[in-house]
């Protein structure tokens, strides 16, 4: 057996620059495969991770997004009253009334202009959000025009360092600090004061309200009150699926363009073994000939081509893969379907993919091998023996 | 005589020739469809006009400008035409059947949009009733709507059920107009708001302008943003194509992942035929060294392998231009609703030649440079 399996390896290595080229054909093709899956996984898992399952979004009936949102004063303070409402160390609720509305910006690198969040807060929204974490600078004090900015805004956007100040609404507000939210979306946002920025975009209104439940399970329940209470129109949404479906647009195109794509390259890259396998299997005639009078098997014999080409399979796989992880490093920004809004995340590799990944390519090897290995196990003896 | 070698030549191998043509069919195929995909990413802008600009408020596309400005806008020099709309953001039954929807002020927004063909008569019934609403072939086709039909929006920007009733439908002046939209009477939504919240109402998304001709959209511009400085609603203004560029730059990303895996296929197919190639040459060395002796120059041996190659990549070339035909087809109904206008240009095609030219001489390149300095007694000796 291992004999063989060193038979198939000398084979290819006797054929260097053959082996080379298909192999870095089907590396090729895994390499797109896992790199598009990689990013629909990346903007899922950023989105996934901006959610935690604790803390309740409440948005206007009917609307998708938070941007799309309304919620007035009056159902805000009726929210507020709400037993099931987590109470913080300070003994308050742990309940935050927010703004979230867009504002264009300039691109630091090109001229492209881009949508980014801007999130009024209340005084509990950074409790809510644990992942959050301030890297320079201070804390904005509340009731003033001070900012801070997450940091792959400060890393894309002019005028986004420390103590620099932006202009929009038709006041300066002053940047104070930088925050740090890890790969969740928060990273692209400019957090301020809710009521100051109310006031400057002339809003009446909020958009959201974020709070922490005291048990996680209470959320049914809750539904249930506010659908029967005439005053409240409001939907509310455990925060992790309301990032959830925000990434269902994107992640859905990404996902058929991948599988589109690598459907229609497989094909190439099976073609390119096949070749290969087809070459193989004639130049070796005689040596086919030469095993089967030695007593080799027909069976053995296809076993010994088709391994050769799973062992392309094999190297395309992990060569393509090894490409695929260094993507990890790259930081994607680009505007989400859903929320008009420009979101930063980065390609992310799951074990999930490494299998997928690799199972592709070995299936590949496995397509492409398979009849050249049929056609050399069907030789006659002595007609491959003449063969010179 | 030569070609005669060349398509014998080629085709000797038949069951490996048929597979490389199959993979450069293949390659093309993907890298036609992965341009259409591009294509179709700017197609907003390759339809917009050189005399149509659009305002909106400098913020951002989510805050309003009051309807007050209509009028000022009027006075601008060398504006003709003012419209203005709402992007209403409704959805038909489910969510995830997204298409564009917008509330505009009818008359001057047809008159703007000369593009979109409606005849006359269902044009004056649009226009005349209250509830009207206009939508594009396609879409009127993929939902299975008729002129007289009532269709129920409901507003995610603007809570509740919406009632519309079709009156007209519309089709583009050339393939490049989006046949998906769907257009209603701007009253009617501001008459409804007024009801709902009123600290909205008399307020419009952006205002289309229609000026005199293409040169002076800078000045125009500048004019009107002038007009609106240090007001509550500041405005910007740019051109069409202009605001169209900036939808698509926000999701440059992933158009350039497109580009550079479309650089990635034409590498791979060359890998591929470059090796069958190299694998022909191989086998037939000794052919090439009787070729030499027989007196054949440098040229025509050269000419004869690149000669070989260019027939199988053309023959591969061809079949997949025609094959991404059905396979954009397949593609545009797949991800219709992110892409209204899913068509292969001329471009694509005459760029997909060009690739195969190219991968026919590269991958010829180097084995004919290897039969070409092979010595003579030797390539005779090697037994391939």
């Amino acid at each position: 057996m291992s004999l063989l399996f060193f038979y198939s390896l000398r084979n290819l290595l006797t054929r260097r620059l053959t082996t080379i080229l298909t192999a870095s054909g089907m590396a090729l093709v895994v390499f797109v495969f896992a790199s598009i899956i990689m990013l629909a996984e990346g903007l899922k898992k950023t989105l996934v991770e901006t959610g935690s399952s604790n803390n309740v979004v409440t948005l206007r009936k009917s609307a998708e997004t938070e941007v799309q949102s309304r919620i007035d004063r009056y159902q805000a303070s009726i929210l507020e009253t709400l037993p099931e409402i987590a109470l913080g160390e300070d003994g308050q609720r742990i309940f935050a009334k927010e703004l979230l509305v867009l504002i264009t910006m300039q691109k630091k690198h090109s001229d492209g202009i881009a949508n980014v969040i801007i999130r009024g807060t209340g005084k509990h929204s950074l409790s809510l959000r644990p992942q959050v974490k301030l890297i320079k600078g201070r804390i904005p004090r509340r009731g003033t025009s001070e900012i801070i900015v997450g940091q792959s805004v400060a890393k894309r956007f002019k005028n986004t360092g420390l103590q620099q100040t932006l202009s929009f609404a038709m006041r300066s507000w002053n940047i104070v600090g930088i925050f740090d939210a890890g790969d969740t979306g928060f990273s692209s946002e400019i957090w301020g004061d809710a009521d100051q920025l109310m006031q400057s975009f002339r809003r009446q209104t909020y958009s959201s309200i974020i709070f922490r439940l005291r048990n996680p399970d209470l959320l049914k329940e809750l539904k249930t009150f506010i659908s029967k209470d005439p005053r409240l129109t409001l939907s509310i949404l455990r925060e992790k699926d309301y990032y959830l479906k925000q990434s269902e647009t994107m992640s859905t195109f990404l996902r058929i363009l991948g599988i589109s794509l690598t459907l229609i390259f497989s094909i190439g890259a099976v073609v390119g073994a096949m070749i290969t396998m087809f070459a193989a299997v004639a130049n070796r005639t005689a040596e086919i000939g030469t095993l089967r009078a030695l007593g080799f098997q027909r069976k053995s014999i296809l076993f010994a081509f088709l391994l050769e080409s799973l062992i392309l399979g094999f190297f395309g796989g992990c060569a393509g893969l090894l490409f695929a992880s260094l993507l990890q490093l790259v930081t994607v920004s680009t505007m989400n379907f859903q929320t008009f809004s420009e979101l930063a995340f980065s390609f992310s590799i799951t074990p999930g993919i490494i299998i997928k990944s690799m199972t592709f390519s070995l299936f590949m090897g496995f397509a492409g091998g398979l009849l050249p290995a049929f056609r050399a196990s069907r030789m006659n003896i002595v007609d491959s023996l003449r063969e010179v | 005589m030569i070609f005669k070698i060349l398509f014998r030549n080629a085709f000797r191998h038949k069951l490996r020739t048929f597979l490389t043509v199959c993979g450069m069919a293949v390659a093309i195929l993907s890298f036609g469809l992965l341009r259409t995909v591009i294509d179709a990413w700017y197609i907003g802008v390759e339809a917009s006009s050189e005399t149509r600009l659009v305002t909106r408020n400098s913020i951002s596309l989510i805050f309003r400008l009051p309807l007050s400005y209509r009028d000022t806008i009027r006075q601008i020099d060398g504006v003709e035409t003012v419209s203005y709309g709402n992007w209403f953001g409704g959805y038909y039954i489910d969510q995830k059947d997204f298409f564009a929807n917008f509330a505009v002020e009818p008359h001057s927004y047809l008159e703007l949009y000369p593009e979109y063909v409606i005849p006359d008569g269902q044009k004056v019934k649009f226009t005349s009733d209250r509830k009207g609403c206009l939508v594009g072939k396609k879409l009127a086709d993929r939902f299975g709507w008729n002129l007289g039909d009532t269709i129920t929006l409901t507003g995610t920007i603007f809570p509740g059920k919406w009632d519309f009733i079709l009156r007209g439908i519309y089709e583009g002046r050339n393939k490049n107009i989006d046949e998906t939209l769907f257009f209603f009477h701007w009253n009617y939504l501001n008459e409804s708001i007024k009801k709902l919240q009123s600290t909205l109402k008399d307020h419009v998304g952006f205002y289309i302008i229609g000026i005199e001709n293409p040169y002076i959209a800078a000045e125009t511009s500048e004019a009107v943003d002038e007009s609106f400085k240090n007001s509550l609603a500041e405005t910007l203004t740019e051109t069409e194509k202009a605001f169209q560029l900036g939808f698509v730059a926000m999701s440059e990303a992933i158009i350039k992942a497109i580009q550079l895996i479309s650089l990635v296929v034409i590498f791979i197919i060359l890998i591929v035929v470059a090796n069958t190639m190299g694998m022909s040459v191989r086998e037939r060395i000794g052919e090439y060294a009787v070729f030499k002796t027989l007196g054949f120059r440098t040229r025509q041996i050269s000419l004869l392998i690149i000669g070989e190659s260019m027939v199988i990549t053309v023959f591969g070339g061809i079949t997949g231009i025609i094959m991404t035909f059905p396979a954009a087809m397949g593609f545009s109904m797949a991800v219709g609703r992110f892409f209204p206008v899913f068509n292969i240009t001329w471009e694509t095609m005459c760029l997909d030649l060009a690739v195969t030219v190219t991968v026919g001489l590269l991958a010829g390149i180097f084995p004919a440079y290897r039969a070409v300095t092979v010595r003579i007694a030797e390539g005779l000796r090697r037994i391939g």
